[in-house]
């Protein structure tokens, strides 16, 4: 396999995005990630998308993106695995460039959420339509029962919970890009409206419109785009079941524990190793979660990890520095790509108001459903 | 639901009807092909004791719209003696007592209505326990 690099991204505002439809999304971000790396033209384009054809009812994105980006003709797939479709994105192009079969490679994520579509019934196609939709449950109400299972287990608090929130939109607050940039106190948290217990309304991330875009080309190409490209050390994926009630055990996200590792493994790296991280939260338990099973944090010690500034900026392991799902949006199809967007960021030093210091390795958690599929990529800035 | 699709999961959902693997004994609900376990494809049928215990809950407060008129109503991942999980709502009783570690009675009961004048929609839905 070639050493990849990425060379240039881009990324639209996160929010409601009226006057933007879902092609209008994707050129934005695509043509960003161009510009930035002084490209016009590309080999090849991968777009995360989990579900364009619920949402405004639109397939075969494929092609439709390539036209309006005006390079029709290349090659154009769309990769679909639910919240984690933006980081399978990512992967396949990666693979693509690592192959050798192509040099120039486009990995974006779009999800065009407010246009009208029942988002709730929508978004639970991720879990399983028999054993799951069919009695009732929502998405917010699968990760309740991860959280009241993590809470039985672990001890877990909902204040816990609520400091993950607090984290986020103090971060999110200085994020030009997020959704809602605004601070949130514990007892904004604390006293939202309940959505699925014992989730509240400020544990949940939001609807989104966005997208997001890299541009990736083999290692040795790389200075002919950007002063300062970042490499891909890593990429690990896995899947666990898709049914909730069918994991070993419903408190921990052993998908993300998989793809971790393997990430780490490939990297030849330990979790100590790096310096910023973006992981997925499209719930507040799902960063606690996270937290234990890239192994930040010992298992059982994800609660505290908030509350006493271990993730926060200046922290040991500063995470989701962007403000995460929570307050930056959570646009499904494009998070995965927004996250890697935050990473090189960072590792080029262009964090702005939220650059850690010095930060050279970090990492990007992108999860799907419950917790059924999971991929880890790692950077370097080189 | 088009009534074909209805149809396929009866018996699992009228008569908790699950699947045994040969091979190692694990029980599977519904049945499927491939044991999870150890990808053993000899199946057995084996009909779930209507009983189980709460591994873990929630409060549905924002519902489906299929559900608007029951919220808010507990969701439990429930487990059998035969070691069987599945998700169900448990009724009958104030949602904020469904907890882990709860004991719950499967009863057949409504689940759901499929729009204005589709077909009623059956299945299993726990209770507190009678015993």
């Amino acid at each position: 396999m070639r050493e990849v690099a990425i060379v240039g991204s881009g990324m639209t505002k996160f929010g409601e995005l009226w006057d933007m439809s879902l092609r209008d999304l994707f050129v934005e971000a695509a043509l960003g990630a161009m510009k930035s790396a002084g490209v016009d033209s590309i080999d090849s384009i991968y777009i995360g998308n989990m579900s364009a054809g619920q949402f405004v009812g639109q397939e075969h994105l494929g092609p439709l993106m390539a036209d309006h980006l005006g390079v029709a003709g290349v090659p154009a797939t769309r990769v679909e695995s639910a919240c984690a479709s933006g980081g399978m994105a990512l992967r396949s192009a990666y693979l693509e460039v690592a192959s050798g079969m192509s040099d120039l490679v486009l990995a974006s994520g779009v999800e065009k959420m407010n246009d009208g579509a029942d988002v709730t019934g929508v978004l639970a196609t991720a879990s399983d339509q028999e054993q799951e939709v069919y009695y009732g449950v929502t998405f917010p109400g699968l990760y309740a029962l991860i959280a009241r299972a993590h809470m039985e287990k672990y001890g877990t608090t909902e204040e816990d919970m609520s400091w993950v929130s607090v984290k986020a939109h103090r971060n999110g607050a200085k994020n030009p890009h997020a959704q809602f940039r605004r601070v949130m106190s514990l007892e904004d948290v604390m006293t939202s409206s309940m959505v699925a217990e014992p989730l509240r309304l400020l544990h949940c991330s939001p609807v989104t419109d966005g997208g997001a875009a890299l541009l990736l080309c083999p290692l040795d190409r790389a200075h002919e785009f950007t002063d300062r490209p970042v490499k891909i050390l890593a990429s690990g994926a896995a899947t666990s079941t898709l049914a909730l009630a069918d994991r070993a055990d419903p408190a921990d996200l052993d998908v993300v524990d998989l793809s971790g590792k393997r990430a780490y493994e490939m990297a030849g790296l330990t979790p100590e190793d790096i310096d910023v991280a973006e992981v997925h939260d499209c719930f507040a338990i799902a960063e606690i979660c996270c937290y234990e099973a890239l192994g930040f944090v010992e298992r059982g010690k994800g609660k505290d990890a908030a509350r006493e500034g271990i993730t926060d900026l200046g922290g040991r392991i500063p995470v989701n520095v962007s403000g995460g799902l929570k307050s930056k949006g959570h646009p499904v199809g494009a998070t995965g790509i927004a996250q890697a967007v935050t990473i090189i960021e960072q590792l080029r030093g262009e964090g702005g108001e939220v650059q850690v210091e010095g930060a050279n390795i970090g990492l990007a958690q992108n999860l799907g459903g419950s917790g059924a599929s999971s991929v880890v990529h790692i950077f370097q800035g080189v | 639901m088009p009534s074909p699709r209805y149809h396929r999961e009866i018996p699992a959902r009228f008569r908790l009807e699950a699947g045994k693997c040969a091979g190692c004994g694990r029980v599977s609900y519904p049945a499927r092909k491939v044991c999870p376990a150890c990808r053993g494809q000899e199946m057995e049928q084996v009909k779930l004791s209507p009983r189980g215990t709460v591994v873990t809950s929630t409060v549905i407060h924002v519902p489906p719209d299929d559900f608007l008129n029951e919220a808010p109503y507990a969701m439990a991942v429930v487990e059998t003696a035969e070691g069987a999980r599945f998700m169900t709502q448990v009724v009958d009783c104030d949602p904020s007592t469904v907890l882990p570690g709860m004991e719950v009675d499967l009863e057949f009961r409504l689940i759901r209505k499929e729009g204005k004048s589709g077909i009623l929609c059956y299945g299993h839905k726990g209770v507190p326990g009678s015993v």
